[in-house]
């Protein structure tokens, strides 16, 4: 049994330590805001928290989460968290959406840690981050929206 | 410089009394210059197959200067990530969020270990000559200002190092075994971690 | 209100029904279409008298207007894009607005522009939806007054619609949700009059997207998320070769995984069936399978390039033939000769290609991001052997598509109806395809070759253009053969160069239909995005041998107004003719594609061996800009998708091999990468026509000419390759 502290709450799993907390998330626990992309840590689809860092799902092995802080997306909250998805809503950043889960959880995660990141600091930040659709000029801009409406300067 | 050459003196002292005899003779060495009189064949045999593990992509890849490369071929690192302020990323991209430190990751295929990450500026390797490599090496300004018993404790026990030997699919491990390894290393250190000159390595840099 | 957008509409569309019947206050519209055919009663009981539920919105006791959306949202806007239009003429107000996709029905959710169909692609969905939507509306508003008229004993002409209201002069109000009943017992006026431009209060403005809620707290529901109990997950062995079949296999090492089910061979594979999605690619990956690959594409990329080569050198198809070309060529004094070269390129939407399947009382229930309804619902009906009205598909956002999602053959649906179908399983089966899968599974833009000559006057003017176009049909052999497939020629292959609005006297372009077991599909913006490259860099190259400003040397060549304003909007906004400065380039190109003209100004910085696109400064006339702020997004993310055909993305094939696997050797453009872009809308009135894929055609050229600028150097092959 791995006990796995997702969103505040704990949760039992008779499950493979092995198993990328990615799929234990979305099949076990049925919280589906958090992607599957590439599952090879390589576009971000499955960003989630994990003791505050934007850890990528897919190469997280259940073991390695067992007893951690984990927050997906259907839970965050605070001022950075609402200046993000607010940000995110005024620009109209969405196309698909697919990546916005993981794309958000990194942009609170890089808010968190700096909270007035120039455009070198968001690109260093979100490049684990694809986005297919081509929004991340409005990415940038709501980072920057966000920043300035939790009283950074850009 | 007098400084250095002593303190590499006590250094190799700790390591091996053999060192220090070698040593002894040669208390005129200057930093980054071979020690004299002309270093034993042996030792210099050793030495380039310990360079030949410490500068494969195993190692090499994370003595770089800014990003760290990947793959056996060590191109750039996808997705391309930076050092930071602390060898462990910046922000929202930082080597825990995808490598784990109980090991590789059998689904994603990401490598893991403990204190997954680039090492310290001063120990860059980036294109460093086997004789450039040594002199960083045995200088602690360099590597973690650690004496001959800190580098071979280093190497021979560090499980981020170890990993080398462990790469997991799809990654070739270093070229030699661990236990050839630390005994070419041995050697190398017994014989006061002597260096290559320059104009005979200068070529191989890659 | 049940706003999720996960929700299939057929289970809301009951809930409504029944609601309806017990007099509750919800409202449905049924609108004719020309077919005269009303939609087949969904799920509905027969004693129920309801109106014909072919509906377009419902409206509920709370005043919360769903549009039933006909279309798959697939990040384009387009759930969107039909709220304002429907809002606008039912005189709404935007906070009602709600969305859920439409059950597939071809006769009630046709494509009114490349019907009879249900589905959505060619950047059509607005110019096909621009009136029919704001007839819906119209109608509603008029049968809401209507009912608020006779409930009060009013005159119609008094009262007034007003942000989802009726209301009186003499203070009197009601909600179209208070009306809907009684709204609903009406006749449906066929002529509601549509309101003047003048009056609109919606179109033209950016307003937010109606699914951006939803898409920024983790609750928007993608076809991967469809959770039903019992479900299994399945994954597939997929042939290493394009064209091989699975002979045998051997699934013992599998089957030990705690979580695996069961195996079956299917004709693209062998499949894995396990209780998650883990599980299933782990067992997936245990197998063992023999493959036939006695008709399997085994050459690499460089011989089918070769191969190409020599197929050109035969005659062809004529796609396009005016004038005298070679006469033409024969007079020119100067000549300028070229070989483009395309590589093969898969579409890598980020939600990578699934769908669930779930046969329950004779009726199979797919739940997709299905772009062709008409097509899988015939696929799975003919697989499983039932009629095509026995399924029923529950539409789903997709996370992206650029058309992979949308398959003449249905490719990923059928694979899902033949594992059920051989496994008979009675659970809910949900077919999964990793990112591997994905990149590996074929239905590529096909690889592309150009051979052209064009030929020079002494006054700069086009004397003779002589062009070959060698590609693999895409329209061949599928439904919609008839409609792009003349003579032999798919006129995908050479569109946007056979039709080019470029004057040019004597032209002759000829098509080479190659052959390969490889399948491929279009891919956001199907020909233009090669033809579009071709022309503007030959276009280009004619202006500079002919000592003659890019931009002026096209208007000479353009008649058309569009694109004579596009053109002019975007050298205006970029200050063309400035000097961009050491290492950098400043290059243009125009391209009119799925009737949307779009002029893109790239400036550049090239470092040695690299490039870095610093800006876009663009401009496009779509008609009317339903929503301005979507029309630029479109452009921004074609531009960032196109960016990475430029910078490096293509499939290889080595042996018949796919040599790209995922993310780390088929990377998308970064962040880092995406230039700053403008966008500029020529301001219309005219009806809508495309925005999904026009932005993508002139990216290629517009930096491959500023890299010209730069270096002097043309850019013949894609990706680039500026050593």
């Amino acid at each position: 049994m791995i006990t796995l502290k997702i969103n505040g709450e704990s949760h039992q799993l008779d499950a493979d330590p092995q198993m990328p907390l990615l799929w234990a998330i979305r099949d076990h626990l049925n919280l589906t805001g958090t992607k599957y992309g590439c599952g090879r840590a390589l576009c971000g689809a499955c960003t989630v928290h994990i003791d505050g860092e934007a850890a990528r799902s897919c190469s997280v092995m259940l073991g390695d989460a067992a007893g951690r802080d984990i927050t997906t997306i259907e839970a965050i909250e605070g001022p950075v968290a609402e200046a993000v998805v607010g940000a995110w809503r005024e620009l109209n950043v969405v196309q698909c959406g697919y990546c916005q889960s993981g794309q958000i959880m990194s942009a609170i995660t890089l808010l968190s840690k700096n909270p007035d990141p120039s455009d070198e600091d968001i690109d260093a930040s979100m490049e684990g981050n694809l986005c297919r659709c081509g929004t991340y000029q409005r990415i940038r801009a709501a980072i920057h929206r966000s920043a300035r409406n939790l009283g950074g300067r850009s | 410089m007098r400084q250095t050459s002593s303190h590499l003196r006590s250094l190799v002292a700790v390591a091996s009394t053999t060192a220090l005899l070698v040593l002894a003779g040669c208390d005129s060495g200057k930093q980054r210059e071979p020690p004299t009189p002309a270093p034993d064949p042996r030792a210099m045999q050793a030495w380039e197959q310990v360079a030949g593990v410490l500068r494969h992509p195993r190692c090499l890849n994370c003595h770089q200067v800014e990003s760290p490369l990947q793959g056996d071929e060590g191109r750039a690192h996808i997705p391309r990530v930076v050092r930071g302020k602390d060898n462990l990323g910046v922000a929202a991209m930082r080597c825990g969020n995808c490598h784990s430190p109980s090991g590789n990751n059998p689904s994603s295929g990401v490598p893991g270990a403990p204190h997954w990450s680039l090492a310290p500026l001063s120990m860059n390797w980036s294109g460093l000559s086997s004789a450039e490599l040594c002199r960083a090496l045995i200088d602690p300004e360099r590597n973690g200002n650690r004496d001959a018993g800190a580098l071979v404790k280093h190497m021979g026990e560090d499980k981020l190092v170890l990993w080398g030997w462990a790469p997991g699919t799809g990654r070739e491990p270093v070229p030699l075994a661990h236990d050839a390894f630390m005994e070419q290393l041995q050697v190398w250190v017994n014989a006061g971690m002597p260096c290559p000159k320059d104009a005979a390595t200068e070529g191989d840099r890659s | 209100m049940n706003r999720s957008t996960g929700q299939p509409a057929s289970a809301t569309r009951r809930q409504f029904l029944k609601a309806a019947a017990t007099g509750a206050a919800v409202f449905a519209i049924g609108f004719y279409l020309p077919f005269g055919r009303r939609a087949r009663a969904q799920g509905v009981p027969q004693a129920v008298e309801t109106p014909p539920p072919n509906l377009f919105l419902t409206i509920d006791a709370d005043n919360n207007i769903t549009l039933i959306s006909k279309y798959l949202e697939m990040g384009q806007g387009v759930t969107t894009g039909l709220a304002t239009l429907l809002a606008e003429e039912l005189e709404a107000d935007w906070s009602q607005m709600h969305f859920e996709f439409a059950p597939n029905d071809a006769s009630v959710y046709n494509n009114l522009v490349f019907g009879p169909v249900m589905g959505t692609g060619g950047s059509t969905s607005m110019a096909g939806s621009w009136e029919q939507m704001r007839k819906v509306g119209a109608a509603a508003r008029s049968m809401f007054v209507e009912a608020a008229a006779r409930k009060w004993r009013l005159p119609m002409g008094e009262l007034k619609a007003e942000k989802g209201h009726v209301l009186h002069g003499s203070g009197k109000r009601a909600s179209y949700g208070e009306l809907a009943a009684d709204a609903m017992q009406l006749p449906v006026p066929r002529d509601a009059p549509l309101k003047d431009p003048a009056d609109w209060k919606l179109i033209g403005k950016n307003l937010p997207r109606i699914d951006s809620p939803d898409k920024t707290d983790g609750r928007a529901t993608f076809a991967l998320d469809i959770r039903r109990p019992g479900t299994v997950t399945a994954a597939v062995a997929h042939p290493p070769l394009f064209g091989a079949r699975p002979t045998g296999f051997d699934a013992d090492a599998a089957k030990k995984l705690p979580g695996v089910l069961d195996a079956v061979q299917i004709p693209t594979g062998v499949a894995v069936l396990a209780r998650d999605s883990w599980s299933a690619l782990r067992g997936r990956d245990l197998l063992s399978v023999e493959w036939d690959n006695s008709n399997a594409e085994t050459r690499s990329s460089e011989q089918i390039l070769a191969d190409y080569r020599r197929q050109a050198e035969g005659a062809g198809l004529p796609a396009a033939n005016r004038g005298d070309a070679a006469a033409a060529l024969g007079r020119a004094t100067q000549k300028f000769s070229a070989e483009f070269t395309f590589p093969y390129l898969a579409h890598a939407p980020m939600e990578p290609l699934n769908c669930a399947l779930e046969m329950k009382d004779g009726e199979a229930h797919l739940w997709a991001g299905s772009q062709l309804q008409s097509i899988d619902e015939r696929v799975i009906a003919e697989i499983m052997g039932i009629g095509v009205d026995r399924v029923r598909i529950h539409t789903l956002l997709s996370g992206g598509s650029f058309g992979r999602r949308g398959n003449p053959v249905g490719d990923w649906v059928a694979e899902l109806a033949q594992i059920v179908k051989a496994s008979d399983s009675k659970a809910p089966v949900h077919l999964l395809w990793s990112r591997e899968d994905d990149i590996r599974g074929g239905f590529y833009r096909p690889a592309v070759l150009h051979q052209l000559e064009v030929g020079l006057n002494d006054e700069g003017d086009i004397s003779g253009w002589q062009h070959k176009v060698v590609t693999q049909s895409i329209f061949s052999g599928t439904p919609f053969e008839q409609m792009m497939v003349s003579d032999g020629v798919d006129h995908s292959s050479v569109e946007g160069l056979a039709d080019t609005p470029y004057q040019i006297g004597d032209f002759s372009v000829r098509s080479f239909n190659a052959e390969s077991p490889l399948p491929v599909l279009w891919w956001r913006s199907v020909g233009h995005n090669h033809t579009a490259h071709v022309v503007e860099t030959t276009i280009d190259a004619l202006a500079a041998m002919a000592g003659a400003d890019p931009v002026e040397y096209r208007l000479k060549l353009l008649p058309d107004a569009r694109d004579r304003e596009t053109l002019k909007l975007a050298a205006g906004k970029s200050g063309w003719g400035g000097n961009p400065g050491e290492n950098r380039g400043r290059g243009i190109a125009c391209h009119r594609s799925f009737g949307t003209p779009v002029a893109l100004v790239a400036d550049v910085t090239v470092d040695g061996d690299a490039f870095q696109v610093d800006k876009i400064v663009a401009a496009v006339h779509c008609g009317v800009a339903i929503n301005p702020d979507i029309v630029a997004a479109q452009v921004e993310g074609a531009i960032g998708f196109a960016l990475s055909t430029l910078l490096r993305n293509e499939i290889t094939l080595e042996n018949g091999r796919v040599q790209q696997s995922n993310f780390h050797n088929y990377v998308p453009t970064r962040m880092r990468e995406m230039p700053k872009v403008e966008v500029h809308i020529v301001p219309s009135t005219d009806a809508p026509t495309g925005i999904g894929e026009p932005g993508v055609p002139p990216l290629a050229p517009a930096v491959g000419n500023a890299i010209a600028a730069a270096t002097g150097k043309r850019m013949y092959r894609l990706p680039f390759a500026l050593a």
